[in-house]
């Protein structure tokens, strides 16, 4: 089965670092380490139908906390798809909208959305809009510059043959730059998923009551900290799932790009 | 082997385009370009003069940097001229009151292929119709198809993308993807550049096939005397910076030309004749210490 020690690889990776792991709290003669819960008492507590400390994948909070973030980091990305994708375009096509929006997208860049969180908390009239603005500013980044980038790499003489064929601007953009932006449009998706789901946790430090993000520092507080694990672990392979699907939706869309590089040609 | 009656696409389409038949009279008057980005003036052209008959096939030959792709981007509209005129029968088609505009009675292909990548074969070949909403995009569609056959059965590879061919096969496309527009000129910049010889040698084969079907004035552009003189019929060789026209060779051999032609002895004294200009321009620009390809 062609992938299968691939896949033997993958999972073999997986149980060392568990390993590692378990290693670090039962045997590090560091006192402090001790304080983590071992592996065993996290997936003891994750499977109970009665868990210690409340969440588990038998309790309806669980699927809230996962939803509450899904719904954030979604809207998020949604929002970043919408604004960003455009903004590149413009950028990348119109050397006008790039002299405008390229010192603005420069230093606004690199503030961390931990930084944004006051000025999200100060500027918005609820709670849910500001987590929401924190998480969608990375993602929103990644995908404008992504596109820009994507537009820039467009080979001249695409737009000089469609040119010649008689395509006018708005053909260019749809079967020039649109296009030919795309894969480098996915890539950002891409990053811009995983940017949301990180900047997500920043964002819910402001959220009252659900969340994964709120729940791992408000089980940090609580002094839960198998719960801390499991909400991490939940987030990870939550991001890593949205991940997938976009790469997934990139690969449909782009069946020139798979068949060109000889993937599920048919 | 195509079918040799047509005089165009769209001609065996029942399309009585009887008028297209002689159009393609393209004349370059006394053409010069003049490049001043930064203050630094770069001649690239000088008073560059052709007139090449509806349905000519011409070659242009030079050493890298002589312009001559300065003036197929004139002739394609993708660049402005500083001095004289272009006329396509009869008619401006480059002026220094109005700059040229690429369109679709000129179609470029390109030195490194620019077939959309994204694009099946078949939508490649109908782009023009199609982006032109000449025909609707069924029609178009059973034009492109019936195109790709008459070209050595190229219909079978309708449905495939262009990353999966040959470059020898995504420049015949490409060419078809010109044609199909019935232009007035084909201009093509180097197409077989970077082709290895036995391909360059079945690439030459299909062009000259294509160019005794459709007959359109093609405009040449190549460092290889050799393909030059095979395919053209009218060698012109460039001068280097500034280009100029240094030689116009008429190549007399008899079409339909093939492997045997560049083994006869009418071929070699043509070449004699273009050898020694080509050699001394490239000399020329060898001691000036540009990178030679002649």
């Amino acid at each position: 089965m062609p992938g299968g020690s691939k896949l033997l690889n993958m999972w073999v990776g997986y149980l060392l670092t568990v390993m590692a792991w378990y290693a670090c709290v039962q045997w590090l003669p560091i006192p402090s380490f001790q304080r983590l819960p071992d592996p065993l008492t996290v997936v003891v507590e994750w499977f109970n139908p009665d868990p210690d400390y409340g969440l588990s994948l038998f309790t309806g909070d669980y699927y809230l906390h996962i939803w509450y973030s899904t719904y954030r980091a979604t809207t998020s990305f949604l929002l970043a798809v919408v604004l960003g994708v455009p903004l590149g375009i413009l950028m990348g096509w119109r050397a006008k909208a790039n002299e405008y929006a390229s010192a603005l997208l420069g230093i606004l860049r690199p503030i961390p959305p931990l930084a944004w969180v006051p000025v999200a908390i100060l500027i918005f009239p609820g709670n849910e809009p500001a987590v929401i603005f924190v998480t969608f500013l990375v993602a929103f980044f990644a995908t404008t510059m992504n596109t820009l980038l994507g537009v820039r790499s467009i080979d001249r003489d695409y737009f000089r043959a469609a040119q010649c064929l008689g395509a006018e601007p708005k053909d260019i953009l749809r079967d020039v730059i649109i296009p030919g932006a795309l894969p480098s449009i996915f890539t950002g998706l891409q990053i811009a998923m995983g940017a949301a789901w990180f900047s997500l946790v920043a964002g819910e430090m402001i959220a009252a009551q659900y969340g994964l993000g709120f729940m791992i520092l408000e089980s940090y507080n609580l002094v839960q900290y198998p719960t801390i694990v499991i909400m991490m672990v939940t987030l990870g392979i939550v991001g890593y799932l949205s991940s997938a699907l976009i790469r997934v939706a990139g690969n449909r869309m782009m069946r020139w790009r798979a068949e060109a590089i000889g993937l599920g040609a048919t | 082997m195509a079918d040799r009656s047509s005089e165009s696409p769209q001609a065996t389409r029942g399309n009585q385009q009887t008028a297209g038949r002689a159009l393609g009279h393209l004349e370059v008057q006394g053409v010069g370009k003049i490049y001043d980005p930064t203050g630094v003036r770069v001649e690239a052209l000088k008073d560059c003069s052709l007139d090449i008959p509806a349905g000519d096939f011409i070659a242009i030959v030079g050493p890298s940097g002589c312009g001559k792709s300065t003036l197929l981007n004139i002739l394609a509209g993708f660049d402005t001229l500083t001095g004289g005129n272009v006329l396509l029968d009869g008619e401006p088609l480059a002026t220094l009151d109005a700059p040229p505009k690429p369109g679709p009675d000129r179609v470029v292909v390109f030195q490194n292929g620019a077939l959309f990548p994204w694009k099946t074969v078949l939508q490649n070949v109908v782009y023009g119709l199609v982006v032109k909403k000449q025909l609707p995009e069924s029609e178009a569609n059973e034009m492109g198809m019936d195109l790709l056959a008459r070209t050595g059965g190229l219909d079978r590879i309708a449905q495939v993308f262009p990353g999966q061919l040959s470059s020898g096969m995504q420049r015949r496309v490409e060419i078809l993807r010109a044609l199909i527009n019935n232009p007035r000129i084909l201009l093509l910049d180097e197409p077989f550049r970077a082709m290895d010889t036995v391909s360059k040698t079945t690439m030459h084969q299909h062009l000259l096939d294509i160019y005794d079907t459709f007959h359109k004035t093609v405009f040449f552009i190549t460092h290889d005397l050799d393909e030059a003189i095979f395919l053209a019929d009218t060698v012109v060789v460039m001068t280097t910076r500034p280009g100029t026209i240094k030689l116009r060779l008429d190549i007399d051999l008899p079409r339909p030309r093939n492997r045997h032609t560049i083994t006869s002895p009418q071929f070699m004294e043509l070449k004699q004749q273009a050898v020694s200009a080509v050699h001394e321009e490239a000399k020329k620009a060898f001691e000036r210490g540009e990178r030679e390809l002649a």
